[in-house]
This record gives structure tokens, C-alpha cells and sequence, in this order.
């Protein structure tokens, strides 16, 4: 089988997919040109990522490296991150500023502005009316290949196809409203963190929609007697389904004294074992919705959460066809104070690569490239709770949805059939 | 002249500390890896391209004592993981200080893994930037941040560096 013959294999309502999916060298290379520089919007930054004019951040669409920038003018600009003239990286620092505006190729020096214009070329005319460029020689000619950006809230996206759809409309409405509903006034950027799976993206996009493993996998909870009843939760998805969001909320407040939160929760199912310090579990409310957590998924390239109060968008960068890095951006809010700085310090124990409920999904996705090695032919099996894709369901934890839902998404954008 | 106050003696206790710390953890005998630390600590594993942005998320981040016995507790009972080793090597530390009670103290470590496979990796590679101070006459860490150059971390981290 053909790259395009396993990729149209996938079943049209996302119930199984081939393994060959997350080990084709080919359907790998397909992605790039069909997927990330097709008809989609890829997560890039955060607006808090380059606040002033003349800040850059270096990132990646899909494997292609480009550079998001903030104008003179304050526009958000991205390029991808190769010189005109000879193809060299022209930034090579992960984020950094521009004193003059100009971003310059340290091999021969042509510069550029922030919009990627070609601005400067050394030696133009020559010397000595030896050398140089024709006469013809315009610049505008030669200028960086650019994406188009827009945000949604402070979130920045790129795309390479002028054909994509406006990011709102790509996301659809019910997306974009929880994007605002954690980005509701503005952002402090707190740092970052980088986890590098050897297994396929499409195994970690599945993973952060299937709300089936994460009581299973994820045995912090339950070890610890951390369960909390009376809690509420949906799953919501997109228009066709590879955009997703669940929402849990905390227990009813009549329950529940917030700043007793944590040992409430250790009290009500007591484990075997307990905290000795339940201040990493703790919860302050900063909205009126009482949701305690959300994980997002936006096709293909971000998945934004909220644990307790850990804050942070996770950009899925597919680096092969068996590796993967997460990049996780943590942030918390401008009028934070040093109380909460402090604790979301400590909630952010919970998440990310080390995160005592949260690092097994690396661990998952190694589970399956390893497993599926060789036999690609076969398929896996997604049907739990149904076997098509709703747009609502409650509670979670029992079902595939969304993960059918992503399988449906990546099959419109690339099946060809 | 607080630096006089470095003896070789002190030097060798301080040398002592850092060994028996990776020792601990290299021998797999996490249960004792808390004792090594003040009961109000501060132990945190930080990547490189946050601490010098100032940025101050850090994979782990344990403001108590009973916060460095929970990572044990949680990676005996109930993290997913595979089989690994870690090796630390360390380096000869820097020691300075003001006040002759609290030590600053820099070294480098590089941690090799051991995974069932039997390939050793190079998986984090960073430096100690310690305060140690004398509690009821041991001398032990009341800060231990592990900085580490190897930002991209590969599948998770489970043992503390």
C-alpha cells in the first residue's frame, strides 16, 4: 500500500485507523504537504510570547521552521525561517529582539524587516562596477515565504494555504469561546517546559482527546483517594469533530469550602495512601464557571489546558514519523500576585513532563509505537461509546468521541478518494 | 574573611553531601533521598532557558518536606513508568560564603539512563546550585536547584536529579 492508500483507509466515521498511520515514512511527508501546509491553522505563541515590536520567537509549522515576529507597526508576522538568497536559518536563538527592526542572514547579510521583506543586500551594485546584482535586481522579488496569522483571544495561529478558512470559522464558535473563557483578561508568561516522545503525533493528539485513559493511566488520583464527587463534566467537539474540550467542574460549591479544597478531596475516597502536603492539589476559583479542568485539543497542533490553576498551551511539533516534542508554554495572569505565582508554581507539580498526573501520556505514546512496529496493516479500535462522532457527551471518561472525531478530521483534510 | 571559613574539613563534608546524594539516588534508596534536605527546603528541577529569562516554571517544584516525600510515594505506588537507572556523574563543587552558616555551592551532573533495553543515554545534564546549611549538625540542603541544559526532556521524568 501507497502513503495516500493507508491514509484513505481510515474509517469514515473514525472508528480504526492503520498502524501504518503513525509509521509511514510517506504518509509522514504527505502530512507535511497536505496537512500542515494545507487547509489548516497551526498554533504558534502567545501574544505574551513577543509583547513588543521587534520580538521574535523561533517555532515550528509542522516540521517546517518558522519565525513568528511582532512589526513595527505591532502586527504579528510569521515566515518561514530560511533566507532567500541561500537558504540558511536566518534567527537561530528560540526567542530573542531586534534593536533596528531588522532581522539579517549572518551568512551573506541580506536583511530583512519584520514582515519578512527584503530590505538590505550587501555589495548590490558591486565594487568597483565589478560584480553585483542586474540592474533588473528587486528586491521585492526576493523576499521571505510568509504564513498568514490571526489570533483568536491571546492565542496566535499560522497557516501556509491562502485559501484556509478565517481561524474563527476554522475552530468554530463553541471552540473559540472557551479559548476566550481561559484567556479572559491578560496573560503573564511563566515559562517553559519541552517533552520529546519517541512515538507518533497522531498517537499524543489521540491521547489528549480519549478521556477513557485518564482515571486508568494516570493512578495519581486514585492512589491517592482523590476523587471527588458530584462532579460535572462534558466533552464538546467541533463541527466535524477534530476540535474538542472537556470540562470538568469542581465539586457543587454548597460542598465545599475552596480553601479546604484539597483535604475535602482527600477525605472523600480515601486511598491507600496520602498527601503529606495537599497544597499541590489546591484550587482557587478565578471564573464564575467553577470548571476546575479543561483540555482542549485544536486540531492538529495545540491543546490548551487548565489543571486546578496550571495554565498552558501544549504545541504538538512532529519531528518524525516515531518522534514527537510537546512544548509546553505555562502562564498565569498579568494581576497575578506573588501568592499565586507561588502556588501555581506548586499546582504545576501536577502537569507537564514530570507531572505526577500527567507524564504517563509520554510514556502511552511509546507504548504504541513500539507495539504497532511492523504491522501496519492492522488496525486499532475505536469505539468505545458509540462509533460516529457527537457534538456532546456527559459524563466523560466513557467514551472515544473525540479520539473518532480527530481520526474523522485528519481523514477529510488528507484522504483523497 | 568569611571564606576562611571553608576548611578542607568543611570542604570534604560539604564533597561528602553531594556524594551520598547521588548515591542515594543512583542505589535506588529514594525513601532516604528527603533527609538529605531542611524540613522548610526548597528543591527544584528548572530548565536552563527559563532560569536565565528569569522565567520560574520548573518540571518539579518542592517547597516542603512532606512535598519531596510525596514524589516518592507517588513514584513507588502510583506513576506509570519503565524500568530505569539513572547514573549521575557529578563534579567538584565551588563553594563560597557570607556568613560562614550558609554555603553556596555549584557543581555539575550528568545523569546517564538505563532502561530495559540496555541502552545508556545521556538524559539530563545540568548543574546543582545549592544552599546548605548545618541542621542539628548535619549539614543539608535548604536550597538544591538541578538547572538543567537538556531542556527537551525525553519521555517523562519520574526520579528526582
Amino acid at each position: 500500500m501507497n502513503a495516500q492508500e493507508i491514509i484513505n483507509k481510515i474509517d469514515v466515521n473514525g472508528n480504526h485507523s492503520p498502524f501504518a498511520t503513525y509509521l509511514d515514512e510517506d504518509v509522514f511527508k504527505l502530512e507535511q504537504e497536505n496537512l500542515y501546509r494545507g487547509k489548516v491553522w497551526s498554533y504558534i505563541g502567545l501574544d505574551v510570547e513577543v509583547p513588543q515590536p521587534g520580538d521574535y520567537k523561533t517555532t515550528f509549522v509542522g516540521d517546517t521552521p518558522i519565525v513568528l515576529t511582532r512589526g513595527e507597526d505591532g502586527s504579528l508576522n510569521a515566515w518561514v525561517n530560511r533566507c532567500a538568497h541561500k537558504g540558511a536559518v536566518i534567527c537561530r536563538e528560540r526567542h530573542g529582539h531586534s534593536d533596528d527592526g531588522a532581522f539579517t542572514c549572518v551568512y551573506h547579510q541580506w536583511a530583512y524587516d519584520a514582515k519578512g521583506d527584503l530590505k538590505g543586500v550587501p555589495f548590490r551594485r558591486g565594487m568597483k562596477g565589478q560584480g553585483g546584482y542586474a540592474k533588473d535586481f528587486d528586491m521585492k522579488n526576493h523576499g521571505l515565504e510568509t504564513l498568514r496569522v490571526q489570533t483568536v483571544a491571546q492565542m496566535i495561529f499560522a497557516t501556509f494555504d491562502p485559501e484556509t478558512p478565517d481561524l474563527e470559522e476554522f475552530l468554530g464558535e463553541k471552540m473559540c469561546e472557551n479559548i476566550r473563557r481561559i484567556m479572559h483578561k491578560p496573560l503573564k508568561l511563566i515559562g517553559h517546559t519541552r517533552q520529546f516522545m519517541k512515538g507518533n503525533w497522531k498517537a499524543y493528539a489521540e491521547n489528549s482527546r480519549d478521556s477513557y485513559h485518564g482515571a486508568l493511566l494516570h493512578l495519581f488520583y486514585p492512589t491517592f483517594g482523590i476523587y471527588r464527587q458530584g462532579q460535572i463534566s462534558e466533552g464538546i467537539t467541533d463541527k466535524v469533530g477534530c476540535h474538542n474540550y472537556f470540562n470538568v467542574s469542581a465539586p457543587p460549591k454548597e460542598d465545599l469550602d475552596y480553601k479546604d479544597y484539597a483535604d475535602e478531596a482527600n477525605r472523600e475516597m480515601q486511598g491507600p495512601h496520602q498527601l503529606q502536603d495537599t497544597r499541590v492539589l489546591n484550587f482557587i476559583p478565578e471564573r464564575d464557571d467553577n470548571v476546575a479542568l479543561s483540555i482542549q485539543s485544536l486540531f492538529p497542533s495545540v491543546v490548551l489546558q487548565q489543571i486546578q490553576n496550571t495554565l498552558a498551551a501544549r504545541q504538538v511539533l512532529p519531528k518524525s514519523t516515531n518522534e514527537t516534542e510537546l512544548v509546553w508554554t505555562f502562564f498565569g495572569y498579568e494581576d497575578d500576585d506573588a501568592a499565586m505565582d507561588e502556588h501555581r508554581l506548586r499546582n504545576i507539580n501536577l502537569v507537564g513532563p514530570a507531572g505526577l498526573i500527567s507524564m504517563e501520556d509520554g510514556e502511552a505514546v511509546e507504548l504504541v509505537q513500539n507495539g504497532v512496529h511492523r504491522d501496519g496493516e492492522l488496525r486499532s479500535f475505536i469505539e468505545m461509546g458509540g462509533n460516529d462522532v457527537e457534538d456532546y457527551t456527559s459524563p466523560m471518561g466513557m467514551d472515544e468521541n473525540a479520539v473518532r472525531g480527530f481520526w474523522k478530521g485528519y481523514r477529510a483534510v488528507m484522504a483523497r478518494d | 574573611m568569611p571564606n576562611n571559613a571553608i576548611t578542607l574539613e568543611l570542604k570534604s563534608e560539604i564533597e561528602d553531601l553531594l556524594n551520598s546524594y547521588v548515591q542515594c539516588i543512583d542505589d535506588d534508596d529514594l525513601e532516604n533521598w528527603p533527609n538529605f534536605f531542611t524540613d522548610q527546603c526548597l528543591y527544584q528541577i528548572i530548565p536552563r532557558e527559563n532560569h536565565e529569562i528569569g522565567l520560574p516554571t520548573a518540571v518539579m517544584w518542592c517547597d516542603s518536606r512532606g512535598m519531596l516525600e510525596d514524589r516518592i510515594t507517588a513514584l513507588r505506588h502510583a506513576n506509570v513508568y519503565q524500568v530505569q537507572w539513572y547514573r549521575h556523574i557529578i563534579s567538584n563543587p565551588v563553594i563560597t560564603t557570607d556568613d560562614g552558616e550558609t554555603f553556596h555551592v555549584q557543581s555539575n551532573y550528568a545523569v546517564f539512563k538505563t532502561c530495559n533495553d540496555g541502552e545508556s543515554t545521556v538524559y539530563n545534564v545540568g548543574r546543582y546550585v545549592d544552599e546548605i546549611v548545618r541542621d542539628k549538625g548535619v549539614l543539608k540542603f535548604k536550597k538544591r536547584s538541578a538547572i538543567y541544559d537538556t531542556h527537551r526532556i525525553t519521555t517523562l521524568l519520574v526520579i528526582p536529579v
